[in-house]
């Protein structure tokens, strides 16, 4: 039996009439992995999660059932005897990223499940969803999925009748990239500024009020029910060796049919763009980002690597979020860099001064190179100015900020030379890129 | 200005969902934009006796959000978004048509008060691009036309719906929100966009379906034949480029295996 290239799971019921809410949820069984789990002991659900191979989804790609495993749970270890807690990273704002979004709006519940699964399996009685503020809709489907979940005794006191308890609470962020990083995560959870923590204590032991917190990203959560519902080998027969299962891949840009393919780990971007429909007519692929800003650029060499968390390292860059940014060759590489670079200025939380400091100098210097006005030696000045960056911060904003400039004049190093005397709206007029420019093209008029 | 008794009372109610009532801070910081039309410094000040925390302290949170506003913004807060998939697929024209159409620049507002304009970063609908929220509801796939046609509904008072959400209420409603305080919408608007669909309807054309359960011991390595592909020359050694899930396992190792690793959305 052959997988096919993509294998809907926590897709699969986005087209349901209704998605969202519980009666379509459980319809199609929704909420059955409960009773399996609670037929276990928590730690064969650490176990199960464990054998399955999930790695993080969020980006890092760090086994779950590990990182699940290290709460301690013996009174007399470290942070034993305090309350344990499960926070859901629902801050997705790596530019490029888009998958959990539209799953927590389409299928809240899944989400909802999954953290009674993983709260169980860590003996958290209190658990949080913590969703960037800017998604309004997606924080009401969110609310309305709890509070369905409590009336239907999946939530609360003795759920299901096993005695186990558990609150859960949707908590809206007010905008702030940096609070995507786990340690910034619980400040602001906890009422502060986001600003990362220092490591060790890792939050393992001491996370949110200093207690024993596993932090989650979405898709993560989402995928533990088809995980317990369908067995840890059923999970581990997707994907490749090592990375394992299925993934939503976020195709973006210049493609005919931009969206999410649900697909096992290792499906090649040359393939996915196929399913996609291609590169806009008339185009072709001139640079993508693997997994959202942060992730070093690869070009059309890179086609056929798999999009799994070895090769794509392999490749030097990270799978990371799995947000393919795809650009054609009207776009200027310069252009994108600068853009990315003012992101990663505004969004530094201003703890570090490599990253807050180095940030800005990387726009002065972009900057001065987008409007062809380039000077002499500005191409090492950024590379210097990355090498300062990197590895030189409390956490990976910086390392981040460094991604796009040093692979983008890697392989485009020419077009920063050129940037030296030509504008880039010069040598790559914007209006080529737009979503409506081949429309104008064709229809001789402006769209 | 001063707050109401209930606003007063809700901002209590928010500190009771927390183990510890701090934690409330941000949704009682999205109340009193609901209440007052942005951050003032009479909430700024009940938020502080409430939590038994300083003024300043509370100042310092409110002012590291991008989404907690000092000054008033229009009942439509209109984003752009400008970050660089959207700006290239034409975000940066967009905003320029809006600015020159309002008459007003960045994090301004029109005289009559109804619509406030500003550039945001990715708000992750790439899919859609380009973006524009209205606040903080999706209006996707934009042109420089319909956004100009987008904003002078709202100002004329017209019904504008979410691509992928609701009937656009005001910036105030909408803070009111992400307090947590439901305003029973959540079954308005679609279940996913066609972007959202994309894949799931390739699938389903196809009759592609995952695997399903028990049936699965066909041991399958017809994907995992492709685990350590093509190291890519020098590329591959430069430090900078270490996977992520590298650096997570040595920081991992440091703390000899006991503790978590990173796992950043950033």
């Amino acid at each position: 039996m052959s997988i096919p290239p993509l294998t809907p799971v926590l897709t699969d019921n986005w087209d349901a009439e209704r998605s969202w809410t519980l009666d379509s949820y459980a319809e199609r069984g929704g909420y059955d992995a409960l009773d399996v789990a609670f037929g276990m002991a928590p730690d064969e659900v650490v176990a199960a999660v464990k054998d399955a191979g999930l790695r993080g989804r969020g980006g890092a790609g760090f086994p779950t059932g590990m990182k699940w495993g290290f709460i301690p749970q013996d009174p007399s270890a470290p942070g034993g005897d305090k309350p344990k807690y499960l926070v859901v990273n629902a801050d997705e704002s790596e530019p490029g990223t888009c998958k959990d979004i539209p799953l927590m709006m389409a299928s809240p519940h899944t989400l909802v499940e999954g953290v009674i699964l993983a709260s169980y399996a860590i003996r958290a009685h209190h658990a949080f969803i913590y969703v960037r503020g800017e998604v309004l809709h997606v924080v009401r489907r969110l609310q309305r999925a709890v509070q369905e979940a409590y009336l239907a005794g999946h939530l609360g006191r003795d759920i299901h009748g096993s005695g186990y308890d558990l609150d859960l609470v949707v908590h809206a962020g007010a905008g702030a990239y940096i609070c995507g990083e786990e340690t910034a995560l619980l400040d602001s959870l906890e009422g502060r500024r986001g600003q990362p923590r220092l490591r060790p204590p890792f939050p393992a032991v001491a996370g949110l009020y200093a207690s024993p917190t596993v932090i989650n990203n979405v898709e993560s959560i989402a995928s533990v029910p088809a995980i317990i519902r369908n067995g840890a080998d059923w999970f581990a027969s997707l994907g490749t060796e090592k990375s394992k299962g299925f993934v939503i891949y976020s195709l973006s840009g210049h493609v005919r049919n931009p969206g999410q393919y649900e697909a096992p780990l290792g499906i090649t971007l040359r393939e996915l763009i196929d399913l996609a429909g291609g590169i806009r007519e008339g185009h072709r692929l001139k640079f993508w980002t693997p997994g959202g800003s942060s992730t070093p650029l690869l070009t059309e060499e890179h086609l056929d690597v798999p999009l799994d968390y070895e090769s794509v390292g392999g490749a030097g860059s990270m799978l990371g979020t799995r947000a393919l940014q795809i650009f054609d060759e009207t776009v200027s590489v310069v252009r994108c860099v600068l853009r990315w670079t003012e992101f990663y200025k505004h969004e530094s939380c201003g703890k570090c001064t490599p990253c807050r400091e180095g940030t800005w100098w990387l726009v002065q210097t972009l900057a001065r190179l987008d409007a062809g006005q380039g000077e002499e030696g500005d191409i090492e000045k950024l590379l210097d100015l990355c090498d300062n960056i990197l590895g030189r911060s409390f956490c990976a904003l910086g390392d981040g900020a460094t991604s796009p400039i040093t692979s983008a004049i890697r392989y485009f190093r020419d077009e920063f030379e050129a940037a030296m005397h030509t504008p880039t709206s010069v040598s790559f007029p914007p209006a080529a890129s737009t979503a409506w420019s081949d429309a104008a093209a064709t229809a001789g008029v402006g769209a | 200005m001063t707050l109401s008794a209930e606003t007063l009372d809700e901002l209590r109610q928010i500190t009771a969902r927390y183990p510890q009532a701090r934690s409330g801070l941000l949704p009682m910081l999205h109340l009193v934009q609901s209440a007052e039309g942005r951050i003032t410094p009479e909430g700024i000040e009940a938020c502080a006796e409430i939590l038994d925390i300083t003024p300043a302290e509370v100042s310092g949170v409110a002012t590291f959000y991008t989404m907690y506003k000092r000054r008033l913004v229009g009942d439509y807060h209109v984003g752009v978004c400008t970050n660089t998939l959207c700006a290239v697929m034409g975000g940066d024209e967009i905003f320029a048509a809006l600015k020159e159409h309002l008459g007003i620049g960045n994090d301004e507002t029109t005289d009559d008060g109804v619509v406030s304009l500003e550039h945001v970063e990715c708000n992750a609908a790439c899919d859609y691009a380009p973006v524009v929220m209205v606040n903080w509801e999706f209006v996707d796939n934009q042109t420089p036309e319909s956004a100009r046609r987008l904003v002078d509904d709202l100002r004329s008072g017209a019904e504008v719906r979410s691509t992928r959400g609701p009937a656009i209420c005001t910036w105030r409603q909408a803070e009111r929100v992400l307090a947590g305080f439901p305003d029973d919408r959540a079954d308005e608007g679609p279940a996913a966009g066609p972007a959202s669909l994309a894949g799931l309807r390739v699938a389903r054309e196809r009759g592609w379906e995952a695997p399903a359960a028990g049936g699965t011991d066909a041991e399958d390595e017809s994907h995992g034949a492709a685990t350590d592909t093509d190291p890519d020359d020098a590329a591959a050694v430069a430090a900078d480029e270490q996977a992520d899930t590298s650096r997570a396992e040595s920081e991992a190792k440091l703390d000899e295996g006991k503790h978590e690793a990173q796992e950043d959305d950033a």
